[in-house]
């Protein structure tokens, strides 16, 4: 019954539960394994749960993978390369590809409501960003099957062969487009294993892949644990390796391979410096700067979780940020008004709060909003440090999680030099109205994407990758072709 | 006073993007449509307005749904100075208040003095409100002192009345010009930014709208005082105020979320509202048929 | 008994005749009339003109990504109507196997340009390493209006050919079908028509070459010109072509695909920004 309402009223508004329905998504009670486009149990019978990191309820069970597996499906892969894939002209390959791109589009909310289901993402970037960006990555790829011999001129392109790919728990759909697509335009076949806590998507994609006909055996998506992955790379009948993950994986992985025929692509940590001077947008820049660590819970590469700050604006830009995060709702992630969802497992948000602990200890001043966490499930509030220096260990270290360090500055050499005071360079973000000062700090910055005032924009078109110990190897637009080509 | 505050366009329209994404739904939608309701200037701003017309509309403005009895009244109507007693009579047992346009509205071209008589005329006449609007001429060649020593003057003649001051955004073209124009009428006095006349595109855009928004936060934050806002022009659904008054709540807080600090000037929008708020009722999508228009 | 299909011209989205009125037969081998075709005149070359630059601009800035899905859009249109074109190539002369071909040909050709949209400017562009502290860098933007005359020994691949690369690249096109075999001209526009472009994107006029190429040429808001070799017309039109400077590209036939007939229809610009230089800090560890 509506109230009449007038100016002398204090009125609280608050926004009703917005659940997004799941009544049209279908979920299996256990996956096999996807090799040579059918549905193979995994030989040790073993699988794994895989849960809802919001409500720790379980999803499905997951199938378990081992050597042997893994061997079937690189057969599988070997098979399908030599007697077929490599036969086909380009632009049938490309036809392939199109129709999954089609394809996947036709069920994307699906799609989007699993992956939030199962990551922990809020629907809201699962549903406008994860998703989109994924069917777009396959119908860019697509196109290039047929065009090759433009992307590598004067030199007749030719596939690699089997190209085993290993992939993160961050955006398990989306990375799993941004490995299997250039490797089918550019002629190879793909092993692929999803991160073990977020293998929904990817077996969803594999029905998808079933659906549009792919020919069996060039796409086959084995699920298990890291040692699923490490068979993956030590198996010698695979050509490639390609891997987004921790720093500390990575180099496992270019351990093993060390010596051998295989070719490597590595997109790994990142600790990145985000940089807003006093001439900058500055409301903008704080959106930027909510976008560059919340975005996905700050479980991202390039997350720019280092901020720097100019001095003389400093309090300005920290009262500002400190009152836009209280309008972030951290929350149920299939809520349609959840900014902030959940972290994806327990074992990270251990990692995170242990973090935390440490920039505590550290004598850095912690600030966190005002939210409610929800009871069950894994929630970490967003969370910020002021008073942080280069030696913190929370300025070196990557967290992965929510969690922000402030740092001031003074002038542009200063910013530079301790922007790139890192083993890592993934990447960065500059906030200037001063086009020519851009343009200075793209040159000098030591990272792999420059964001000048924005921060994480992704496109298919648009290559990705980092500098140093951020890994080697970019994937996107023309670039990403030669990851996967002789 | 003028900041330098640097505005990037493409970061406004991708944190616009983000408030029309949010989901309002079920208590809240039904709370939030109410607010609307009562935040309405019903508006009638036409060269052939008749006293019939006003009239008519007043009564609207009280009877905007009488099947459905307990619904909140409209904040205000607003007419030309010409109208204010015809409005005064037949509001006279309402609380809803009118506002005046003044000030040679909608072009302001023209001189101080006519200006000011213009808004004593509609003062005298009773008009609890009134709507100024700049001298966009004026602000476009830079002469800020001019626009600002203006708008001071008019809130001097308004006496108890409430000054909006509409800033005419659409002829105004860049946001940085919006910010600047906002921040000289609320140093200047106003109890109200308002951003469009209602008679050129574009008018009230979201764009526009968390701009001033902002200001009015900076404002506060920088003075203590609050001011008020209202987008005029545009806003003909009830989703789209509904998305105001996200940018609203979550820019400036709850305490704004009132008709004594937050307006939409439009003349369709009620109609849309009611045929929301009987559909949260009856979970029957609405036909246009069984609403009066006037 | 059939319905016969009436062919109007395709101008900014919608299928108007012929202001003159005026129309020619077309027949196949047995003489018999196979239809109607709008005779087009100058007027409704202007008219196509007007819609296609009303058009251009928001063509040319949807993103690179939406083109491509409509041209593969159009790409699923046409062949889901495979059996339609082919029955009128067929009536038109060719033999099955031929027609069939054509069809495939044409659907092709569509995905081929729909993969190109978003990935020419990536190669074709490049960043200047000038001697200056300035960021130099050149792209490509489109013509605006390209008057396209079609092949005239083919009804629907000729067609198809010259008109996409236009238009993936984000020009609107104005075409002269093939006189003699004119009919799957029109069948495509519908095939435009179904696919999310927009109006005036793509207009097709049936009628005379010797009419409608001259009028092209000489229309002073026409950016290029594309052709086959035009036999006796070739000279003229190239004169034609120079009161407002139009780029005018001869093809020889057979028409081929690739990245060329799409930069052959964009402009380049190049634009500089300083890049200040302050204090000590380099790039260099």
């Amino acid at each position: 019954m509506a109230k009449k309402s007038t100016s002398m009223d204090q009125t609280t508004w608050n926004y009703a539960p917005s659940p997004e329905s799941t009544s049209h998504v279908s979920i299996a009670k256990k996956y096999e394994l996807f090799i040579n486009n059918e549905w193979v149990a995994p030989s040790t019978k073993k699988y794994f749960p895989t849960t809802n990191p919001a409500t720790e309820g379980v999803l499905a069970e997951i199938a378990w993978a081992n050597d042997a597996d893994v061997d079937k499906a690189v057969k599988a892969a070997r098979k399908a390369y030599k007697e077929v894939w490599s036969k086909l002209s380009g632009a049938e390959r490309g036809k392939y590809i199109f129709r999954i791109a089609r394809m996947m589009q036709e069920r994307s909310r699906e799609l989007a409501v699993i992956e939030s289901m199962d990551c922990g993402k809020p629907i809201r970037e699962s549903r406008d960003v994860d998703v989109p960006l994924a069917c777009n990555h396959f119908f860019y790829y697509a196109g290039w099957a047929d065009k090759l011999a433009y992307a590598i001129p004067h030199k007749k392109p030719e596939a690699l062969g089997v190209a085993g790919q290993i992939i993160p728990w961050n955006f398990p759909l989306l990375m799993a487009a941004w490995k299997i697509a250039p490797a089918l335009a550019a002629g190879n076949t793909v092993v692929l294993k999803p991160a073990e806590t977020t293998s929904l998507t990817a077996l969803k994609l594999a029905e998808i892949i079933k659906d549009a006909g792919l020919p069996p055996g060039v796409v086959n998506i084995v699920t298990g644990h890291g040692d699923t992955g490490a068979a993956i790379v030590n198996h010698p009948d695979v050509d490639k390796i390609a891997f987004t993950g921790s720093t500390n994986v990575g180099k496992i992985i270019q351990r093993a391979v060390a010596g051998t025929h295989k070719k490597t692509t590595l997109e790994l940590g990142g600790k990145s410096a985000n940089i807003i001077f006093d001439d900058a947008p500055i409301d903008q820049a704080v959106e930027g700067i909510v976008n560059g660590i919340f975005f996905n819970q700050g479980h991202v590469c390039c997350a720019g979780s280092r901020l720097f700050v100019q001095e003389n604006i400093a309090d300005t830009v920290i009262r500002k940020l400190k009152a836009r995060m209280e309008s972030l709702y951290v929350g149920d992630p299939l809520d349609k008004n959840t900014d902030i969802g959940a972290i994806n497992s327990k074992e990270q948000l251990d990692t995170i709060n242990r973090y935390i602990k440490i920039g505590k200890e550290e004598g850095a001043e912690i600030y966190q909003s005002n939210c409610k966490l929800p009871t069950t499930g894994y929630f970490c509030k967003p969370t910020l440090f002021t008073g942080v220096s280069q030696s913190h260990v929370i300025a070196q270290e990557e967290i992965f999680g929510p969690v922000l360090t402030i740092q001031t500055f003074r002038t542009i050499d200063e910013v530079i030099q301790k922007a790139n005071n890192s083993p890592y360079g993934l990447a960065a973000g500059v906030w200037t109205d001063k086009g020519s000062r851009i343009f200075n700090l793209t040159t000098k910055l030591r990272a792999g994407v420059v964001w000048a005032n924005t921060y994480n924009k992704f496109d298919p078109v648009s290559p990705f990758g980092g500098y140093k110990e951020s890994g080697f190897g970019r994937e996107g637009g023309v670039h990403g072709l030669s990851a996967y080509l002789k | 006073m003028l900041s330098n505050v640097r505005i990037d366009k493409v970061g406004v329209e991708e944190r616009v993007a983000r408030f029309q994404t949010r989901s309002i739904k079920n208590e809240a939608k039904r709370q939030g449509l109410d607010m609307v309701l009562s935040m309405i200037d019903l508006t009638t701003l036409e060269g052939k307005d008749t006293p019939g017309k006003v009239q008519q509309m007043c009564y609207k403005a009280q009877h905007l749904h009488d099947l459905h009895p307990g619904l909140p009244n409209v904040a205000a109507v607003c007419v030309y100075p010409t109208m204010v007693s015809t409005a005064k009579r037949a509001l006279e047992h309402s609380s809803i208040k009118v506002a005046s346009v003044a000030t040679a509205f909608p072009s302001g071209q023209s001189t101080s003095a006519i200006k000011l008589s213009d808004t004593k005329f509609a003062v005298e006449e009773g008009a609890d409100e009134i709507d100024m609007v700049i001298s966009r001429g004026k602000f476009l060649a830079g002469e800020y002192t001019f626009v600002f020593d203006e708008i001071a003057a008019i809130k001097e003649v308004c006496g108890k009345a409430r000054l909006k001051v509409i800033l005419e955004t659409g002829e105004l073209s860049t946001l940085d010009n919006v910010r600047t124009a906002s921040d000289i009428a609320m140093h200047a006095g106003a109890d109200f930014i308002k951003t469009s006349t209602g008679k050129i595109q574009p008018a009230a855009t979201m764009q526009v709208t968390y701009t001033m928004l902002m200001a009015i936060r900076d404002f506060y934050d920088n003075t203590g005082k609050m001011v008020g806002m209202k987008p005029a022009g545009g806003i003909s659904t009830a989703k789209l105020a509904l998305h105001n008054l996200v940018m609203v709540k979550e820019i400036l807080g709850d305490p704004w979320l009132s008709n004594e600090w937050f307006r939409f000037g439009a003349s369709s929008l009620a109609n849309d509202v009611l045929m929301q708020i009987m559909k949260t009722e009856t979970g029957l999508y609405q036909s246009a048929d069984y609403f009066s228009i006037d | 008994m059939e319905i016969l299909k009436t062919y109007k011209i395709y101008i900014g989205g919608a299928f108007p005749r012929t202001e003159s009125g005026r129309y020619y037969p077309i027949h196949n081998h047995k003489g018999e009339v196979l239809a109607n075709l709008c005779l087009s005149s100058r007027k409704d070359v202007r008219n196509a003109v007007v819609a296609a630059r009303k058009a251009q601009g928001s063509w040319a800035e949807k993103t690179a990504n939406n083109r491509g899905q409509i041209l593969y859009r159009m790409a699923e249109m046409l062949d889901g109507r495979k059996a339609q074109f082919t029955e009128e190539l067929i009536k038109q002369g060719a033999n099955k196997s031929n027609a069939e071909k054509e069809v495939q040909a044409a659907t092709d050709c569509l995905i081929y340009y729909a993969g190109w949209a978003d990935k020419y400017q990536q190669i074709a562009s490049s960043v200047n390493p000038v001697s200056s502290s300035h960021f130099n860098f050149s792209a490509l933007e489109p013509m605006g209006v390209i008057g396209v005359v079609a092949p005239q020994s083919s009804s629907l691949l000729g067609l198809v050919t010259m008109t996409i690369p236009a238009i993936c690249g984000g020009n609107t096109v104005v075409v002269a079908a093939s006189e003699q075999l004119p009919l799957c001209s029109i069948t495509f526009a519908e095939v435009v028509h179904s696919s999310d472009v927009p109006g005036g994107v793509v207009n097709i006029l049936t009628g005379k070459t010797s009419e409608l190429a001259p009028a092209l040429a000489a229309h002073m808001d026409v950016n290029a010109l594309i052709a086959e070799p035009l036999g006796e017309l070739q000279k003229p039109i190239a004169l034609s072509c120079v009161e407002n400077l139009k780029r005018h590209y001869t093809y020889q036939k057979p028409i081929d695909q690739g990245l060329q007939f799409i930069t052959d229809l964009q402009e380049v610009k190049t634009t500089w920004h300083p890049i200040e230089q302050i204090g000590g800090a380099t790039s260099s560890y």
